[in-house]
């Protein structure tokens, strides 16, 4: 593929993608350095440095707090995409069944959704209930938009899924749950490992659905909004820095251990 | 055989739309049943009105809905052109690179837009990145670029990039290779492959990507309070202040059935015309 253009315009093409990347990448730089100023009101260049707010950061109590409020929320909202999005993604894809279509459609109108106005509509719901709102709530509201999205990734993974495989062990005499058990799953994981690991990383880094539906509980990106248009703390670059490192170090993690597994079963 | 197939797919369906059921249509019945409440009440036990709506149209709310549309439109436009460059030489330049590409821009999805935006405000403010290292370096002087209505555009160019970039790629690869090599062979000019080939069998990853990126923006508000400092007041703003400092819910849930019905009416259109199973089935075959 590709033989059709000439150096010249893959360089182009090269560079126009770098430029790009760089453009996406210039506000994290931006935090990432301001969060080593020492200067309470942070300009531009930065003298000096020091790492005393990320000490103050790990000290504080109410860091700490919303730290495992986010984690827990974004655990639960992958736990659950992840079994949803897998039968999900079958319906979408794999059996042929009278209302596919509209299905398909239907579960990617929450995508097409602004997401200030789906937080708000479930504050009302979740009023109209009579629940108060939490971080159990937050969960709720998180799954609208991210069900979908698990289920579309999975989706993807199960259109390249040979029927033929599963015909086979049900003439051998496999029974339905063997099947799903023995060769769906199998087959489908490395679209479900995405799916998690999606589902995770949009969790925890979801603000406009967590504004109206945590109640008095707060996650990170609600703490590091709620300090930057309260005035500027120096806590808030080195507190997004950090949320930053770890979505990169979990990023990394995760795909090295998908590449340990191919590797690991092509060898075997 | 055939039958039970067609009953595994009903049940699978089932847990999501059960789900959505729950935590998307009924909230999306909620909304719809206070925006005929009288003004300023708390539940929906009252006799139906339309007097909610009579306040958006008799008040000056039609501004905020056209800042809203104008600026999301503009910023459709600007994501296309810069997209599209990109897109191309995703789907048809540059081969596993491309996944390094992805992985990077899928990698900043991650980072809270919020945090991301407020990167921006450091680089742009006065004495920020920008301002500050052109004054060290060059010695000039620059006014701060923040609180106006183009650097809101800029902002959701910025957050909404991903969301235009990969409906684009997906649309692009569905382009055969064998049918550009053909026009090219028979002497079709560059300029005439994109307009009669690429554009038209991209279309359906073209029509996706503006959608959902217009529908993102028409919703947005982050853009309009961290970088435009309120500067101009958007849809989302609206809806915000009416359900929290206004604290009339009838109201908020009237402009929120205006901005639903019009991105549902777009997103239906939209969907109409897209064959789902070409466009997410097509890539899986190249990619494998």
């Amino acid at each position: 593929m590709g033989t059709q253009f000439t150096r010249r315009q893959r360089l182009g093409y090269l560079l126009y993608g770098v430029v790009v990347l760089a453009f996406l990448y210039l506000p994290l730089i931006a935090i990432t350095l301001a969060s080593f100023s020492r200067k309470r009101y942070v300009s531009f260049p930065i003298k000096q440095y020091t790492t005393r707010w990320y000490e103050k950061a790990f000290d504080s109590l109410t860091i700490s707090d919303i730290f495992w409020t986010s984690l827990t929320i974004a655990l639960a909202v992958m736990a659950i995409c992840v079994v949803v999005g897998f039968f999900g993604a079958l319906a979408y894809a794999r059996y042929p069944w009278r209302g596919r279509k509209t299905y398909q459609k239907f579960i990617l109108l929450p995508i097409f959704f602004p997401q200030s106005v789906l937080g708000l509509a479930l504050l009302l719901w979740i009023n109209f209930l009579g629940i108060i709102p939490s971080w159990q709530t937050a969960i709720a509201a998180h799954l609208v938009w991210i069900a979908p999205i698990a289920t579309l990734i999975i989706a993807i993974q199960a259109y390249s899924f040979d029927p033929a495989l599963e015909e086979a062990a049900r003439d051998m005499g496999a029974s339905n749950w063997q099947v799903l058990r023995e060769i769906t799953l199998p087959l489908l994981l490395p679209g479900v490992v995405s799916a998690g690991l999606f589902s995770f990383l949009l969790s925890w880094g979801n603000f406009p659905l967590s504004l109206f539906t945590t109640g008095a509980d707060l996650t990170l990106p609600e703490w590091l909004y709620a300090k930057m248009v309260s005035g500027y703390s120096p806590l808030v670059p080195a507190v997004g820095a950090l949320t930053i490192l770890g979505v990169a170090i979990i990023l990394a993690v995760t795909i090295t251990i998908m590449w340990l597994y191919r590797h690991g079963r092509r060898a075997a | 055989m055939q039958k039970s197939l067609r009953l595994a797919g009903l049940l699978s369906s089932l847990p999501i739309l059960l789900l959505l059921a729950l935590v998307f249509i009924a909230p999306l019945l909620v909304v719809f049943g206070f925006s005929i409440m009288p003004t300023k009440t708390f539940s929906l036990l009252q006799w139906p009105t339309l007097e909610n709506f009579e306040t958006i149209i008799g008040l000056s709310y039609y501004r905020s809905l056209l800042w809203s549309l104008g600026l999301s439109s503009a910023t459709v436009v600007i994501l296309l052109l810069i997209c599209y460059p990109l897109a191309f030489a995703m789907a048809k330049v540059f081969g596993v690179f491309a996944n390094v590409i992805a992985i990077l821009v899928v990698l900043t999805l991650f980072v809270s837009e919020n945090i991301r935006l407020f990167g921006w405000v450091l680089v742009l403010m006065k004495g920020g990145l920008l301002s500050g290292t052109l004054k060290a370096w060059l010695g000039i002087e620059m006014a701060g670029l923040l609180y106006n209505a183009p650097v809101i555009v800029f902002g959701m160019v910025y957050v909404y990039f991903p969301f235009m970039l990969f409906p684009l790629t997906l649309g692009i690869s569905m382009v055969p290779n064998e049918l550009r090599h053909a026009a090219a062979d028979l002497g079709a000019s560059r300029w005439t492959v994109l307009r009669e080939i690429d554009l038209p069998l991209a279309m359906p990853g073209i029509l996706v990507g503006c959608m959902l990126s217009f529908v993102l923006c028409t919703g947005a508000m982050l853009e309009s309070k961290l970088l435009g400092g309120q500067k101009v007041i958007v849809m989302a703003d609206e809806i915000e202040t009416a359900f929290t400092y206004g604290q009339n819910w009838p109201l908020g849930s009237a402009l929120s059935v205006v901005l639903i019905a019009l991105v549902g009416v777009m997103a239906i259109f939209v969907l109409r015309r897209v064959d789902l199973d070409q466009i997410l089935g097509r890539t899986n075959v190249q990619s494998s």
